[in-house]
């Protein structure tokens, strides 16, 4: 047997290991059968339909969604004005600022949850949901600026240039010119921050005020009581929102990408 | 008053770099409607001296005024300048014609005018129908065109072009090089060329500075550069020159006679002769091409005739290089073949006309 396939079936292995829990999290959502087993007996939506009128569940998933909105805006806010900075600037300092921000990266997330617990004890701020925000904010920050780096990077400084000396002035030239070059990083560091904040449990667990339930909370409490069915609806639901969200996104650039070109094709045509 | 004749004018500018000084003590005018070239090695300071006219650069020291005006604090965007760099910087999500009528957005020109000065732009760089295209739909050449279409339609003070030519290949080159200059004169803007090229540098210039490490070694119209280098610096970076430690005789009727260190006299003029500051320790430049290899001594009114044999032949064509040796020291001539070029191994004469000798005070710089 050669090198290659070998590495191809071990690559196979690899991937049935990671994905399979998840294929029978989602095949069991849809079983009928109260005690969930294979064989699967009959397909129902109930568990959905159960899980729709949980209070507790849907509390929580707009906790999340909220939380995850705010993180993602924060964050990018904040990632893209430090990954500008980085770029585009000389400061004393900078190399250490620039591991300071992707440093929550390489800290264990436990690490970091614990140490903002206690800095916020230090400061005797009680837990509260700004306090969420801040750690998810945090740990979101790092994709963020590295995404929106990586892309300033190619962005040459001339094209910037080129504006100014037509007369724009350096706020006119980072509407009109970087920021527009650099949105798809932009989207890609929001969209990340959504989803790393959506189904965050760590960071969540040490933070969060008391009452206050996200998605991954609330499964970790109800798993403590039962497996029940619908915590099997609950993550097909998790599943296909985090993998829909970027889908959706991507292919929505394609079709305005798309259509911009189609248009200035005709148009050369029609010239 | 500031002399307004001149669109640029450099007085004592420096630019430092913490302790390195990239521009020492630049003293430069770029006349109107004339078009100057920086000529110099890569690293000499011509991109940081265009950049310090442009505003992208802050002026360490001395003054820079666009026209009359000193402008060393005023931000880039209020100069009007026309930039053009090597890697085209068109912006890459606007169409070519948003792109052009970028500047033009910001002086509030009018909606229909704005069209009407875009249109007059393409034709003027012959691209007519590329209004709707993006960059990326365009070749180098093209994206070029449209970078100095971009520059030139917002009627700048000055045109500032940084080897606006390199990124293109040798015949596409050549064509842009007619076709800018045809714009400049057409528009009779006042224009400052960066290019390390010394072919693109002569044919281009009116007025031709040469630089090397951060200052100005000479400048002048191209063939007074070319044909009476100011130093060894200019005379080598200029084509290719035979620069010989010599002391000058007693001068005769006509010419001067030079009596190189290497042991051979050749003879020079009194325009020369003036050169060297009354010292007669010089320094003789002879360029390759002016040197007339033949197989017999022929010579004339002031022409000597240096007997030596031929050590290599580069075969380039319409002409050939030659390394000549005499007297154990090597001389590079550059002569148009004639039928067949010299044999390697030859014995040769060179001939040098007294005009062709010019010279430099001193032993060294
Ligand atoms: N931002 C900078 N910081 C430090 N040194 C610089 C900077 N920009 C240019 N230099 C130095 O100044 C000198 C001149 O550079 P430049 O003007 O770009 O040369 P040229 O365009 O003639 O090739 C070079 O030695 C270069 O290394
Ligand atoms: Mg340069």
């Amino acid at each position: 047997m050669s090198g290659w396939s070998m590495i191809r079936i071990a690559t196979i292995l690899v991937y049935l290991f990671l994905f399979a829990p998840v294929a029978v999290v989602i095949l069991l959502a849809f079983n009928a059968n109260q005690f969930g087993g294979f064989p699967i007996e009959g397909f129902s939506l109930r568990w959905f339909e159960a899980l729709w009128h949980n209070d507790a569940i849907v509390r929580a998933f707009k906790t999340s969604l909220l939380l995850g909105f705010l993180t993602s805006m924060v964050s990018t806010t904040l990632g893209t004005m430090a990954a500008l900075a980085m770029v585009r600037y000389d400061f004393p300092g900078k190399r250490t600022i620039s591991t300071l921000l992707v440093a929550p990266i390489l800290i264990p997330e436990v690490v970091l949850a614990v140490a903002l617990l206690l800095f916020l004890q230090a400061l005797s701020m009680p837990k509260s949901f700004g306090l969420l925000l801040m750690g998810h904010v945090v740990f979101t920050l790092p994709f963020v600026v590295l995404v929106v780096q990586a892309r300033l990077v190619s962005i040459r400084r001339d094209v910037e240039e080129a504006a100014m000396s037509l007369g724009a002035t350096p706020v006119q030239t980072f509407f009109e010119i970087t920021l527009p070059l650099m949105l798809p990083a932009v989207m890609a560091g929001m969209l990340f921050s959504f989803t790393i904040s959506f189904d965050d449990i760590t960071g969540t667990l040490f933070w969060k005020p008391g009452g206050v339930e996200t998605v991954p909370t609330q499964i970790f409490a109800m798993l403590r009581n039962s497996i029940s069915p619908e915590i099997n609806a609950l993550g097909a639901v998790m599943v296909i929102f985090t993998i829909a969200l970027p889908l959706i996104a991507a292919s929505i650039a394609r079709v305005m990408a798309m259509r911009k070109l189609r248009a200035s094709n005709r148009k050369t045509q029609a010239a | 008053m500031a002399d307004t004749t001149n669109a640029v004018e450099l007085q004592n500018v420096v630019k430092r770099y913490g302790e390195f000084t990239a521009v020492k003590r630049m003293d430069l005018t770029v006349p109107d409607n004339s078009f100057v070239t920086f000529l110099g090695p890569s690293g000499c300071g011509k991109t940081t001296t265009l950049r310090m006219i442009a505003g992208l650069t802050d002026v360490t020291e001395g003054d820079l005024l666009i026209r009359g005006k000193r402008v060393n604090n005023l931000p880039i965007h209020k100069r009007n300048l026309g930039l053009v760099f090597q890697n085209y910087a068109l912006f890459p999500h606007k169409t070519i014609f948003d792109n052009i009528a970028f500047g033009l957005k910001y002086r509030k020109v009018a909606k229909a005018d704005i069209a009407k000065k875009v249109t007059d732009a393409l034709e003027l760089v012959q691209l007519p129908h590329v209004a709707d295209r993006y960059p990326n739909q365009l070749s180098g050449g093209q994206q070029q065109r449209i970078a100095l279409a971009r520059a030139i339609v917002i009627e700048p003070d000055v045109l500032l072009l940084d080897e606006p030519l390199s990124a293109l290949d040798a015949n596409l080159r050549e064509e842009m090089r007619v076709e800018l200059k045809r714009i400049q004169r057409e528009l009779g803007i006042a224009t400052v060329f960066v290019t390390h090229d010394q072919s693109e540098a002569l044919a281009m210039s009116d007025k031709l500075v040469v630089m090397n490490n951060g200052i100005v070694e000479q400048e002048g119209a191209p063939e007074d550069v070319y044909n009476n280098p100011a130093s060894a610096f200019v005379a080598d970076f200029l084509g290719h020159s035979n620069i010989i430690a010599a002391n000058l005789g007693s001068p005769n009727a006509a010419f001067t006679s030079v009596n190189l260190q290497s042991g051979e006299t050749l003879l020079t003029t009194d325009e020369q002769t003036a050169k060297t500051k009354g010292s007669t320790d010089v320094r003789a430049v002879v360029r390759a091409e002016k040197i007339q290899l033949s197989d017999q001594s022929d010579t004339g009114e002031g022409v000597i005739a240096i007997p030596g044999k031929i050590k290599t032949v580069d075969y380039l064509g319409q002409q050939a290089r030659y390394f000549v040796t005499a007297n154990g020291r090597d001389w590079q001539v550059i002569n148009p073949i004639d039928a067949r070029p010299h044999k390697e191994g030859a014995d040769i004469f060179m001939h040098i006309a007294a005009r062709n000798c010019v010279l430099l005070p001193g032993h060294q710089d």
